[in-house]
């Protein structure tokens, strides 16, 4: 057994770059020993700035030799036959063997694979690796043309046992294989050798170079935390940030500073992305007053003032940085106290998308679907149209421009500033939410109708210009905003029509921001492009809050108004068709969405089909309450076993159906029945009817679903004893109905005929 | 050594010393109009080809957009960078970046030097390459970069490329917190001059012209003519019919790629280029640096065999 390691030492890596390298180096290496013979009892791969290292346990000093024996032709076959088989197995006739079979002579080749010294296999391995490395972005340098992701300087590769330590000889474009690295690149420059693992981090560490990654995010931690603690302060906790710092340095030298008392009245937010994003700082806050009052930077050295002239030159350019900062703040609050028109109206000027016109438009889209959600959401209707009208403000604002992850957050304090409610201020900043699957759901009324009217204006436009996501492509984060919109309404537990909420919006970007888009090749007359786009409007403004027919009676009533403009009238025709194919589209694909988003919950894809296959299926709510009894129905041994005889009088039902080509769907007579289970079942469905049915009208799904189950008892008693093609053809007829009975009781509560098992 | 310089020009004196004695060619800036020092044809032309390189050199750079009257500590629309390009890159270069650092006054031992990710990328020179931007406590001082591509080139040499903000580190190394009340030369020399005394008032004067004065339509003019006269330059028959010998005009048709990126610039400024058109000024400028590259890969400096 033996111990190998490597290292690549290089320029600096990029930080964000170093985890995944250390993972891909040792997976490629020991994938590529163990499938050239080898194995290894452990292994562990380390980040620097400047170096990836490998270190193997219980490597196989060699590979086992293997023997192959292969059948060829029979010595009478054609030359022809033997000459493949001689250049298959690149042997010589004279190397082949021949052996006595039943049916006369044939040739064997045996082959011989002799097992290989570990050195060889790594050096293979080791080349391969680095010439095929999968960095996200490499580069070459000098005049070589080896790539790495940056200069790559020197390689440790080295084979020790008990018996002692090898240098494993290898040559890479020039870079030859050694035992010597190097530490600090100002504290220990020079050069030294290394034995082993345990030889190598020891001198690294002497060398001031900490070799694993989370030593140096922990000691980054646990010096920002004391020394955040000694002053009663604590650090801002930031898992990315760590984790990047320390992979910037290889000594991480923690120093705290302070920020000038000028900036702390900007909100915390803004220190904070400003010190994160430019120059790597912690945020260090007072717990007494939640401002954050000093940052921590982390250095790549010990110097001989501990650090002195490095933080005041650290704290100069923060305070450069923070006075660009408050420039832009105090600049935009200005504007915010003016009512934030220039805001406002220039977001004429930032495009959305090239075919979904600017983000002035999509406000005013958002805004008027905001006041037609918030009455369904519990939210004032004008108060949501006044946040939906601020919420993409702050884009235009001088911090959003530096900063752009600050969004919403900013416009959130601008809209205060404005003089906003509450309520509006706050929508400006939420409506963006919930951004993932774990992210939080807002529930403030004015919020969940801007974030609600956000996302199906973003939905519906990416749908009517035919972006919708496909496979794995999803470049709008589509998928995001359904979900997005699923969350909202289930978890605020809203009854929202759908269809009704996406038809006038769908329309609307069918027919452009831009009526003349109606008009091809410029055949319409100005006078009538006028026309159109006053009829545009009317559409616009009709208000279908009833239902799908409100739809098309809008569209009606412009249709025949537009028929008058016999050109316009088919392109018209042919944009509200396909406006009516993406509103239905866009609801399976929101029932998808919501299959994946249950799935996780643990609710089966069948139970949501037979719940979507009943009415009101575009109310999420609805939806889910109802797939969530029927899931929990079917959990119980009478949902099961219901659903076995729902099953079965269905089979016997269809087959009889088809074999005499009617369909027995009323009339099962008591005065007919024969048998006491019969009877009984009779008295059964008649009292599960008077439950079920107003039940459903109140959308107590358990309720009739409990009543449902409770029929699984009455059912098995009559498929034991009663024989439903009885030879009296009245009584067949008779069974058939009262079968008929059971189904259409199961399928007013779900369409039990979806449900798998 | 590490003795801390006295003045911005001393600072650029020591740079030119440093650098000449590390044995790359001392250029000289060059005489037109660019927006940064890369945009020399001793750094765009000379990174192209096979033949080794090094030189380096102030360039007075200009980005009328950054102007701000003088007013703003350290944004201006007429600024220095200091370039050094050597072609192959040697496998030392980023020792000798901290010597450089260390004769400006720089000691690595009590500064935090950093070397932070940064790729480049020029969309004007279809050029890009990989390296970092170089950090002094906190600051960014250089931008250390291995070119990859030049106009669309796979650069084999790779060139190493050292960009210096002047101004900016030498506020730093100087301690000022306005570039104006910078000392330009030594501070006790019997007529001492501030940076602001040599720059202030220029800088109100190109701010004023850039933003407000500027003839768009003389620009717009500018920018086609430019772009015509490459084009014309570079269609003429690489044989001279005067001298007899094979003479291809890549530097006199690159002079208008250069004019063409100023003017843009300049347009820029104005506030008169909407964000699509800008895509496609810059895609105007990138077809010209490209036929300019085309033709000097032709040339003897390109190392192409006679």
């Amino acid at each position: 057994m033996a111990d190998l390691l490597i290292e690549l030492f290089s320029e600096e890596i990029p930080a964000r770059m170093q985890a995944k390298a250390a993972t891909d180096l040792q997976k490629l290496v020991t994938d590529g020993l163990v499938e050239a013979g080898l194995t290894y009892a452990g292994a562990a791969a380390f980040s620097t700035p400047r170096r990836l290292a490998l270190s193997l346990e219980g490597l196989t000093t060699e590979s086992k030799s293997v023997r192959e024996e292969r059948k060829g032709p029979s010595t009478s076959a054609p030359d022809k036959a033997l000459d493949g088989f001689l250049r298959s197995t690149g042997l010589t006739k004279g190397q082949l063997e021949v052996r006595d079979v039943k049916k006369g002579q044939v040739y064997f080749a045996v082959i011989e694979k002799p097992g290989r010294m570990a050195a060889d296999i790594i050096a293979e391995v080791l080349e391969k690796t680095i010439r095929n490395f999968p960095w996200p972005k490499s580069m070459r340098w000098g005049d070589g043309a080896l790539k790495w992701v940056r200069p790559l300087h020197s390689i440790i590769c080295i084979l020790g046992d008990d018996a002692g330590v090898d240098v494993v000889p290898m040559d890479i474009d020039g870079i030859k294989t050694g035992n010597q690295t190097r530490g600090h690149r100002f504290m220990a420059p020079d050069a030294f050798s290394v034995a082993n693992f345990d030889d190598y981090e020891a001198k690294l560490k002497r060398a001031k170079v900490v070799l694993r990654a989370e030593e140096r995010a922990d000691m980054i931690w646990h010096d920002a935390t004391n020394q955040a603690f000694a002053q009663g302060l604590e650090i801002v906790e930031d898992r990315g940030l760590l984790s990047e710092v320390a992979n910037l340095v290889e000594w991480p030298a923690v120093l705290m500073g302070t920020i000038a008392d000028d900036f702390l009245g900007m909100p915390p937010e803004v220190l904070q992305t400003s010190m994160k994003d430019h120059q790597k700082f912690f945020s260090v806050r007072n717990p007494k007053t939640n401002r954050i009052e000093r940052f921590v930077t982390v250095a790549n050295i010990e110097t001989a003032d501990s650090g002195a002239t490095i933080l005041e030159g650290n704290q100069k350019v923060l305070f450069a940085r923070l006075s660009d900062a408050k420039f832009f703040w105090e600049n935009d609050l200005r504007v915010a106290k003016a009512g934030m028109a220039e805001w406002t109206d220039g977001l004429k000027a930032v495009t959305f998308h090239n075919k979904l016109g600017s983000q002035f438009d999509r406000v005013e889209r958002i805004t008027a679907l905001a006041r037609e959600i918030a009455p369904a959401v519990g939210a004032d209707p004008d108060e949501a149209a006044e946040a939906a009208r601020l919420a993409k403000a702050d884009l235009r604002s001088e911090m959003i421009y530096e900063f752009p992850e600050l969004q919403g957050l900013m416009g959130r304090y601008y809209a205060k500033s404005a003089g906003a409610s509450d309520a509006v201020a706050a929508a400006a900043q939420e409506h963006y939410s919930p951004l993932g699957p774990s992210d939080d759901v807002p529930t403030a009324p004015v919020s969940v109708a801007v974030a609600l009217a956000d996302k199906l204006d973003t939905l519906t436009g990416f749908w009517a210009i035919d972006e919708k996501p496909t496979g794995s492509k999803d470049p709008f984060a589509l998928r995001r905003s359904a979900l997005g919109v699923i969350r909202l309404v289930l978890e605020n537990n809203i009854s929202l029509n759908l269809t009704q909420s996406v038809e006038v919006p769908m329309l609307w970007h069918h027919l452009g921001a831009d009526p003349s888009g109606l008009v091809q090749n410029g055949t319409v007359s100005e006078v009538e492009l006028k026309k159109v786009s006053e009829l545009v409007d009317e559409l616009k403004s009709s208000n279908p809050k009833e239902s799908t027919l409100a739809f098309k009676l809008a569209t009606s009533v412009v249709r025949k108004k537009l028929s008058q403009i016999a050109i316009v009238q088919d392109v018209f025709e042919a944009k509200v068709d396909a406006a009516e194919d993406n509103i239905s589209n866009l609801l399976s694909f929101f029932h998808d969405r919501l299959k994946v988003f249950l799935k996780d919950q643990g609710i089966r894809n069948d139970i949501i089909d037979a719940c979507i296959a009943m009415p009101g299926n575009d109310d999420l709510t609805l939806l889910v309450k109802r797939a969530k009894a029927l899931s929990e129905t079917l959990k119980t041994d009478d949902g099961e076993n219901l659903l076995q005889g729902f099953k079965r009088a269905n089979n016997i039902l269809t087959q009889a159906e088809e074999k005499d080509g009617v369909e027995y769907s009323y009339g099962a007579d008591l005065k007919f029945a024969e048998h006491d289970s019969e009877k009984a079942l009779f008295a059964a469905l008649d009292a599960a009817d008077a439950v079920i049915a107003p039940a459903m009208t109140a959308e107590d799904f358990s309720t009739a679903m409990t009543a449902m189950a409770n029929l699984r008892g009455p059912i098995d008693d009559f498929f034991t004893n009663v024989q439903v093609n009885a030879d009296v053809s009245l009584v067949r007829r008779n069974r058939l109905n009262l079968l008929s009975r059971i189904r259409t009781i199961c399928l007013s509560v779900a369409d039990l005929t979806l449900i798998e098992g | 050594m590490a003795d801390k310089p006295r003045s911005f020009q001393e600072i650029i004196l020591r740079l030119q010393s440093y650098w000449a004695a590390k044995g790359c060619a001392m250029m000289q800036p060059y005489d037109m109009e660019v927006g940064a020092g890369t945009f020399h044809p001793a750094t765009t032309l000379r990174s192209l080809g096979s033949k080794p390189w090094a030189a380096a050199y102030v360039q007075p750079s200009r980005r009328p957009t950054d102007g701000r009257y003088g007013e703003n500590p350290n944004r201006l629309q007429h600024y220095y960078q200091y370039q050094v390009l050597i072609k192959p890159s040697p496998p030392d270069l980023q020792d000798l970046y901290l010597g450089s650092l260390k004769a400006i006054g720089i000691d690595a031992n009590m500064h935090d030097i950093r070397f932070v990710e940064d790729d480049w990328e020029s969309p004007t020179l279809g050029a890009w390459g990989l390296g970092w931007e170089v950090w002094c406590d906190g600051m960014e001082v250089s931008q250390f970069t291995y070119f990859q591509q030049v106009a669309g080139y796979d650069c084999k040499p790779v060139s190493g490329e050292l960009t210096y903000g002047l101004e900016r580190l030498a506020m730093y190394i100087l301690d000022v917190d306005h570039v104006m009340d910078m000392p330009y030369n030594d501070p006790d020399a019997p007529i001492a001059l501030t940076y602001g005394d040599v720059f202030k008032q220029t800088e109100e004067e190109y701010a004023r012209w850039n933003f407000d004065v500027a003839d768009t339509d003389t620009l717009l003019q500018h920018f086609k003519d430019a772009e015509a006269e490459c084009a014309r330059i570079l269609a003429e028959p690489h044989d001279d019919p005067k001298t007899g010998k094979r003479i291809i005009m890549a530097h006199p048709a690159y002079d208008q790629a250069i004019k063409a990126s100023h003017v843009f610039n300049l347009l820029d400024a104005r506030g008169v280029i909407s964000v699509t058109e800008r895509q496609a000024y810059i895609g105007r400028v990138r077809t010209l640096t490209k036929a300019c590259a085309d033709a000097f890969v032709q040339t003897t400096a390109a190392g192409h065999a006679a």
